[in-house]
């Protein structure tokens, strides 16, 4: 088959690879009919994510058609259309019961490399690196899937893939970081980052019941979308001091919660960017947290910084003295997309919301390189493509 | 997280401080690489002293970040010489300045030397004889009452399913049993073994027969874990080879970190309790396919 793989940094191909085949008894094989560029794959083609081996299957936000089940998978049968979510969960150890199914336990074989990153390891994730498991992902025209019996919920026909595609990551991203945030009537949510990830944060914080949200961005697109699609107030962070406007636009008291939607490459202009850009380079730190600086800085007095955007490692000169002495609560985590994905379907059925809106490119499988430059660069108002195999 | 009463705190405070100075060290010396060549009176090495900041980070960050941090810590002796080689090249460089090129020479020779010390300290842990003997302990929780766990693992067959050293052991009465294990370059050792303590969803202990090649005491305890998370289990294995030929063998059943080879087998066994499979991402990448294309 063919299959978008890693190669380096900037370097990724499709290239012709072996099928997969069932391996365990609770494993099913999805035919991929529609497979996204997800922000977190920027980090992964930016080169910033460790344990990448050359000819890694990318893609962890895709859908499809079941073309073969394992004999332990009994609720799922071959034809039958599913979005997979992208954390790996098996529904039986003691973190899957408690619905935080990005913790799973059992389904990271290398959960050792995670131990020695982070401490303790959580799920394996499709085509995310080798300390996340190791796991060939489904930018390909067939994927296995672990655990098929508890994570691919299917889809009823008649719903086009890209309204229920992202089901299976950025939906439910977006509508966790809002839900952290514990909306009450009344609040004002600002979120950083107006791509696909803070575009449906900014949806869910106003179906969770924000009175106000401000997306926060430099591409006029993305601004312009969050306006439009959601009814955003927005702020250009090229144009303007975003700490001096959050206070004005809330009467000095900053925002009740701030979603960071832009993770660990933020972009930064002047000398903060410089400083980070230079850090980084040098091992010094992972990550880039200039979004995360800024929305701790801003939050209210005992408000919640959401954070959505992924982090790798080890970050600096971040406020934690304006965390503690203000009371702020810090709510992160790779989604928990299976706890999601039932509730969210609903709402899209009921035509509460149409996730397509974000989708501004179809392209071939054969030109994922291209979707990813051209995602990396922003370039032809880029926000979101999805490819067909 | 199990606590291994024979680590001594002070090495690891040691350790953990020579992590620190590895960082500040490593910090000065990218960032201002100018000002520690002048301190330390070499004029010429910018670059050098760039990348020997490079290399104290890494090994700061490592030593943090580790549990048995001794690995890291011979990273360090390893960078250490480095700096006293760069600082011996120095000496011989007419334009240095001797006085404060003795006085850094002593200064890295004397983090050198605490870096030997805190290594070999923590690469055999204190107190233990110095033998080739193998001792393991490990505790993991598993969803899964001790009644379920311990009639899987009476069943001495369903060892090799989540033991990976193991190939096969045949239960020859109630209490015996015959261990083959893999040993490197498909060598294989094999043992009998007794049960020497069996008590019903509690603990089971075992040891090889007197005579065997091999002497392997090993025990596994099954308790009920607090807040219905199922049950803690926890391992208990030693393996004390013979000398010779065979001895070596046993030493690498386990590999070269034996602690995280059995830390992995009771994952595996946490996975065949709690999902009935061994999680594995086996599949298609297009290394295999190259692999394969290079071989047809
Ligand atoms: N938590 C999860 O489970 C999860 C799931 C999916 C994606 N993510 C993460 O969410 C983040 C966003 O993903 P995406 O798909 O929307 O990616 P994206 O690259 O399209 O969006 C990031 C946006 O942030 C903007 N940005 C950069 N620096 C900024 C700054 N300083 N201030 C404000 N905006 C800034 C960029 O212009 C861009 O529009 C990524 O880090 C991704 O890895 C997390
Ligand atoms: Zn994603
Ligand atoms: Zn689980």
């Amino acid at each position: 088959m063919k299959a978008n793989c890693w190669f380096d940094t900037h370097d990724i191909r499709v290239e012709e690879v072996p099928d997969p085949s069932i391996v365990n008894p609770r494993d099913a094989i999805v035919r991929i009919t529609s497979a996204a560029i997800c922000g977190s794959d920027l980090h992964l083609y930016n080169g910033y994510v460790p344990t990448m081996k050359k000819g890694d299957i990318l893609g962890h936000e895709f859908m499809g058609e079941v073309v073969e089940v394992g004999s332990g998978v009994k609720d799922l049968r071959v034809g039958d259309r599913v979005v997979v979510p992208f954390p790996i969960s098996c529904g039986n150890c003691f973190f899957c019961k408690k619905q935080l199914f990005s913790l799973c336990e059992n389904s990271n074989p290398n959960a050792w490399m995670a131990e020695k990153m982070w401490g303790h390891s959580p799920a394996g994730i499709y085509g995310y690196s080798h300390m996340l498991g190791g796991y060939p992902g489904g930018q390909a025209e067939y994927v296995r899937v672990p655990f098929a019996d508890v994570n691919p919920i299917k889809i009823p026909a008649g719903i086009p893939d890209d309204q229920v595609l992202f089901l299976g990551d950025i939906l439910p991203t977006g509508y966790m970081a809002a839900e952290n945030c514990d909306i009450e009537p009344g609040d004002t949510v600002a979120v950083w980052g107006c791509g696909p990830v803070g575009q449906f944060a900014i949806k869910s914080a106003f179906l969770l019941g924000a009175d106000r949200v401000i997306g926060i961005d430099r591409f006029p697109e993305r601004l312009g979308m969050a306006q439009k699609r959601s009814g955003a107030e927005t702020i250009n962070y090229e144009e303007v001091d975003v700490y001096e406007t959050l206070d004005e636009m809330t009467g000095g008291l900053g925002p009740d919660a701030c979603i960071d939607a832009v993770g660990m490459e933020a972009h930064a202009p002047g000398l903060v960017g410089a400083y980070d850009r230079v850090k980084q380079a040098a091992m010094l730190e992972t990550d880039r947290p200039h979004a995360l600086r800024q929305a701790i800085m801003a939050c209210r007095n005992g408000g919640t910084v959401s954070v959505a955007g992924v982090y790798g490692g080890f970050i600096d000169k971040v406020p934690f003295g304006s965390l503690m002495n203000r009371s702020l609560t810090l709510r992160s985590g790779q989604t928990h997309v299976q706890r999601y994905m039932r509730p969210l379907l609903e709402r899209i059925q009921k035509n509460e919301i149409d996730p397509s809106f974000i989708i501004t490119h179809h392209m071939a499988l054969d030109d994922a390189p291209e979707g990813y430059d051209m995602f990396l660069k922003k370039e032809d108002a880029c926000v979101k493509v999805v490819l067909n195999p | 997280m199990e606590m291994r009463e024979t680590d001594r705190p002070g090495d690891e405070g040691l350790a953990r401080a020579l992590g620190w100075f590895s960082i500040g060290l490593g910090v000065a010396e990218l960032v201002a690489p100018r000002g520690i060549a002048r301190m330390i009176g070499v004029r010429d090495h910018r670059i050098l002293l760039r990348a020997v900041g490079l290399r104290e980070m890494a090994s700061g960050v490592g030593i943090l970040t580790q549990r048995r941090p001794a690995g890291w810590l011979w990273a360090r002796v390893v960078g250490d010489v480095m700096d006293l080689a760069l600082v011996g090249a120095a000496f011989r460089s007419p334009r240095a300045r001797r006085g404060r090129l003795a006085l850094a020479t002593a200064a890295v020779a004397g983090v050198t030397a605490l870096d030997v010390v805190a290594s070999r300290r923590l690469s055999r842990r204190p107190g233990e004889p110095e033998d080739d003997a193998i001792r393991i302990t490990k505790s993991i929780t598993i969803n899964r009452s001790p009644e379920e766990i311990y009639r899987f693992w009476r069943d001495f067959r369903n060892l090799p399913r989540f033991m990976r050293h193991l190939e096969s052991v045949q239960v020859t009465s109630d209490k015996r049993s015959h261990w083959m294990a893999r040993g490197p370059a498909g060598k294989r050792v094999e043992w009998d073994a007794e049960i020497v303590d069996d008590k019903p969803n509690e603990l089971i202990a075992w040891r090889s027969l007197e005579g065997s090649d091999v002497e392997t005491p090993g025990s596994v305890r099954f308790q009920r874990a607090p807040g219905g998370r199922g049950t803690v289990v926890k391992v208990e294995l030693l393996y004390r080879p013979p000398g010779g030929l065979l001895g070596s063998l046993v030493a690498k059943l386990f590999g070269a970190d034996p602690d995280q080879q059995v830390a992995e087998d009771l994952r595996r066994l946490k996975q065949v309790m709690e999902t009935g499979e061994i999680a594995t991402s086996a599949g298609p990448s297009a290394r295999r396919s190259r692999r394969l294309a290079a071989a047809s």
